[in-house]
């Protein structure tokens, strides 16, 4: 880059404080916005990022104001663009990768699985990859294929990686924080079909609640519904349509899915004795199946009906106009709630 | 060809057995030997070349024959942990027989402030690098995935999927240039990386994505190819239709081709594209030409795809003969040096049984440690599970590591 005749970065713009209603893009932006400014070392990295913004617009006024060595726009190859941050890391340097959409991480899966989380191991502690990889994923948004997946688990399938995911603008801002401050390498997907939501958040909260732990974000007695992620919203409103039909569902949020929280999980299943899982990958192999298993051995005695799932089927991801066939639905999940408390 | 290197007196024929045929009218193959840069014939005559001389004057007696002896400790290390392995005290090994010239050549160019990305069998960059050798076995005996830090030599871990740590490579370079240790004409700051990698490699994409992110970033990086003919089975032929180094001018990156068993020659190229890097000139691509003496790995089994007529056309241009008989020439080979060269390589021998041998069994816990780099819940609650069942046989009176039957 020694030659890249980048703008130099403009003046920067009074920091946004206290609490504001922002969107769920917004809050990363604003996130990565602070990540930028606390640490020079901090780099951005990816396809489109810079005077674009990202195709989503999440980078957007980050290169203006930071210079193009720092936001960088990559040539159009992800596992280049993960393999020079793992090389950049090794040099001190914390990159936070973008990559476009779901569909199109496996260019990059080599490096992520078989180099990226196996560093530290390999090296007996002695190097550290704080790589972020940011993955735009999930559905409902009308895109044409490779644009709507939620290939989540293949990480969390991966030991050294931490996954997350956020599920609402709070969430989103805090965790992208964490996620670019921690020492391990983090899978950092974004559930796009909710990037224009809106939520407050409190922008001069100091990020410190951590990756891990799952949440209850709404309290029930009747039924545990786990989900993550875009199905956090799915489930809240199922909830809600629930307690008109009388009955209490316990909404969990996972955040992270590794590592995975099943004591928060199992201590409400303990209390309700019945759970849902709720996710748009396929179920087959997926995030369900390993807390159904966790859920079965841990509360076994308490539970009054088997662990089900609500989730994507064993189908590629269909074609966008009948995508919300494919998606769990409140309906879809109402019906699996309704077919834990017959059983 | 794309070299930019003089193309007189290459003094290396076309090996029978060897697929070169090409009609005139096509372009020369992967397996080419026109154009390579050389210094010292394989008699050991030595050649001069108006391009290269300069680079190479500083080397003295003294320096050629630190070269000749790292050389021939080096192949005593590869020769006695192959013996390791057969004697099952290794579970594979992968020589670097017959590339001590382009190893040891390049690596001699190297600043202390450089970074090497190696594939897996350059013992002899390593070894010049400072490293222990026996480290290097800590991987091949099993009780690693590593061996070393990287930080104290500039050294990083060897990589076994192939081609992915030029990228890795290139990142670190990127990082040099942010830092601002490039192009300051200040040989105490700027610094550059010089990754390794095989014919084979240049298939994958990740190589080719180093080369792009490379070119376009202008980072003070040498690609080095040693071009050792042979990917496990297949020949370069199998990689590629024109030589390796013609791949890097398409992005924009400067190629030489280099006789890979010639120490001088390949010291000089790599001194150049160094220059070239330090000084903020970008990315060099160096083939260094030259031939797999021994297996792929000690799982491999050359017989079954290669001639014994071939291997003997190589054993005739083995490198460390070359600087042998140039030094003999000039009569700068005394006997005292020899007699303590071989005491050293016994000594060295010695050592490294000794050491492989006293490389102790980590314990089946140690498997926990150091997944990330901070706690992570699955693993702490299953590291706890494991250690309450390996203390389980000690309950029932039994030795740990056993079993319930």
């Amino acid at each position: 880059m020694s030659t890249t005749t980048a703008a130099a970065p403009a003046a920067q713009a009074p920091v946004p404080a206290g609490t504001q209603k922002i969107t769920f893009a917004k809050a990363i932006n604003l996130g990565l916005r602070r990540a930028l400014a606390d640490d020079d070392k901090t780099l951005l990295m990816g396809e489109d990022i810079g005077k674009l913004g990202g195709v989503f617009r999440v980078t957007d006024g980050l290169q203006a104001e930071f210079g193009a060595k720092r936001v960088v726009d990559t040539p159009l190859a992800e596992s280049g663009i993960v393999g020079t941050a793992i090389g950049l890391a090794l040099r001190g340097y914390r990159p936070v990768c973008e990559i476009q959409f779901d569909g199109f991480v496996f260019p990059a899966f080599d490096q992520i699985t078989t180099q990226l989380s196996k560093m530290h191991y390999r090296s007996r502690g002695r190097l550290t990859l704080p790589v972020v990889i940011r993955v735009p994923y999930g559905g409902g948004i009308g895109a044409i294929e490779h644009h709507s997946e939620s290939p989540e688990a293949l990480f969390a399938h991966t030991a050294g990686l931490r996954v997350v995911t956020p599920s609402s603008p709070a969430q989103a801002y805090a965790m992208i924080q964490e996620a670019v401050a921690s020492p391990d390498p983090v899978m950092f997907f974004e559930p796009k079909g909710r990037y224009w939501e809106k939520g407050d958040v409190d922008l001069d909260a100091p990020a410190g609640n951590g990756l891990d732990g799952a949440r209850i974000v709404r309290a029930g007695t009747d039924v545990t519904l786990v989900a993550y992620g875009p199905t956090v919203q799915t489930a809240l409103k199922s909830a809600e349509t629930a307690a008109a039909e009388g009955t209490s569902i316990e909404v969990i949020d996972l955040r992270a899915l590794s590592p995975l929280d099943t004591a928060t999980v199992a201590a409400s299943v303990q209390r309700t004795g019945r759970c849902v899982v709720v996710h748009e990958a396929p179920v087959l192999y997926g995030t369900g199946a390993e807390v159904a298993a966790r859920i079965t051995e841990e509360c076994f005695y308490h539970l009054q009906a088997p662990v089900l799932r609500v989730g994507g089927f064993h189908v590629p991801y269909p074609v966008a106009k009948i995508e919300h066939d494919y998606l769990p639905s409140v309906d879809r999940v109402l019906d699996a709630v309704d077919r834990s408390l017959a059983f | 060809m794309s070299t930019n290197a003089t193309a007189d007196a290459t003094g290396v024929d076309t090996p029978d057995g060897i697929q070169n045929a090409q009609a005139p009218t096509q372009p020369a193959g992967p397996l080419s030997t026109e154009g390579l840069v050389q210094l010292l014939t394989p008699g050991g005559e030595r050649v001069h070349d108006e391009r290269y001389d300069g680079l190479v004057a500083h080397l003295d007696a003294d320096a050629l024959r630190a070269m000749y002896r790292d050389m021939v400790l080096v192949r005593r290390f590869d020769n006695e942990a192959t013996s390791l392995q057969r004697q099952g005290e290794l579970a594979l090994f992968a020589q670097s027989l017959g590339q001590e010239a382009a190893q040891i050549g390049s690596a001699y160019a190297l600043s202390p402030l450089d970074h090497v990305f190696p594939s897996y069998r350059e013992h002899g960059v390593a070894h010049v690098r400072g490293l222990e050798l026996t480290d290097l076995l800590r991987l091949f005996r099993g009780v690693d995935h590593g061996g070393w830090d990287p930080a104290d030599h500039g050294f990083h871990l060897y990589t076994l999927v192939i081609g992915s740590h030029t990228l890795h490579a290139t990142g670190y370079a990127m990082g040099i240039q942010r830092d601002g240790a490039v192009g300051t004409g200040d040989p105490t700051r700027d610094a550059a990386v010089v990754t390794y990698f095989g014919d084979g490699a240049t298939a994958q994409g990740d190589v080719s994505e180093a080369l792009t992110f490379a070119a376009v970033n202008e980072a003070p990086i040498v690609f080095f190819c040693q071009n050792n003919q042979w990917a496990i089975s297949e020949s370069t032929t199998h990689q590629a239709r024109v030589p390796i180094a013609n791949r890097a001018p398409g992005v924009g990156i400067p190629a030489v081709r280099v006789d890979g068993n010639d120490v001088l020659a390949t010291y000089a190229v790599t001194q150049e594209a160094l220059q070239r890097a330090h000084s903020g000139g970008g990315p060099s691509f160096i083939e260094a030409f030259t031939y797999r003496m021994g297996a792929h790995t000690t799982s491999d089994d050359p017989s079954r795809y290669r001639s014994s007529e071939q291997e003997e056309y190589w054993r005739q241009r083995d490198p460390i003969d070359r600087l042998r008989l140039h030094l003999e020439s000039i009569g700068e080979l005394p006997a005292d040096f020899v007699e303590k060269l071989d005491a050293e390589g016994e000594a060295l021998g010695e050592h490294v049984r000794t050491t492989v041998r006293g490389m102790g069994r980590p314990s089946p816990a140690s498997m926990f440690e150091h997944v990330y780099a901070t706690p992570h819940s699955v693993v702490e609650s299953e590291r706890a599970w494991f250690q309450g069942y390996e203390s389980s046989f000690l309950e029932h009176g039994h030795h740990g590591e056993g079993s319930h039957r």
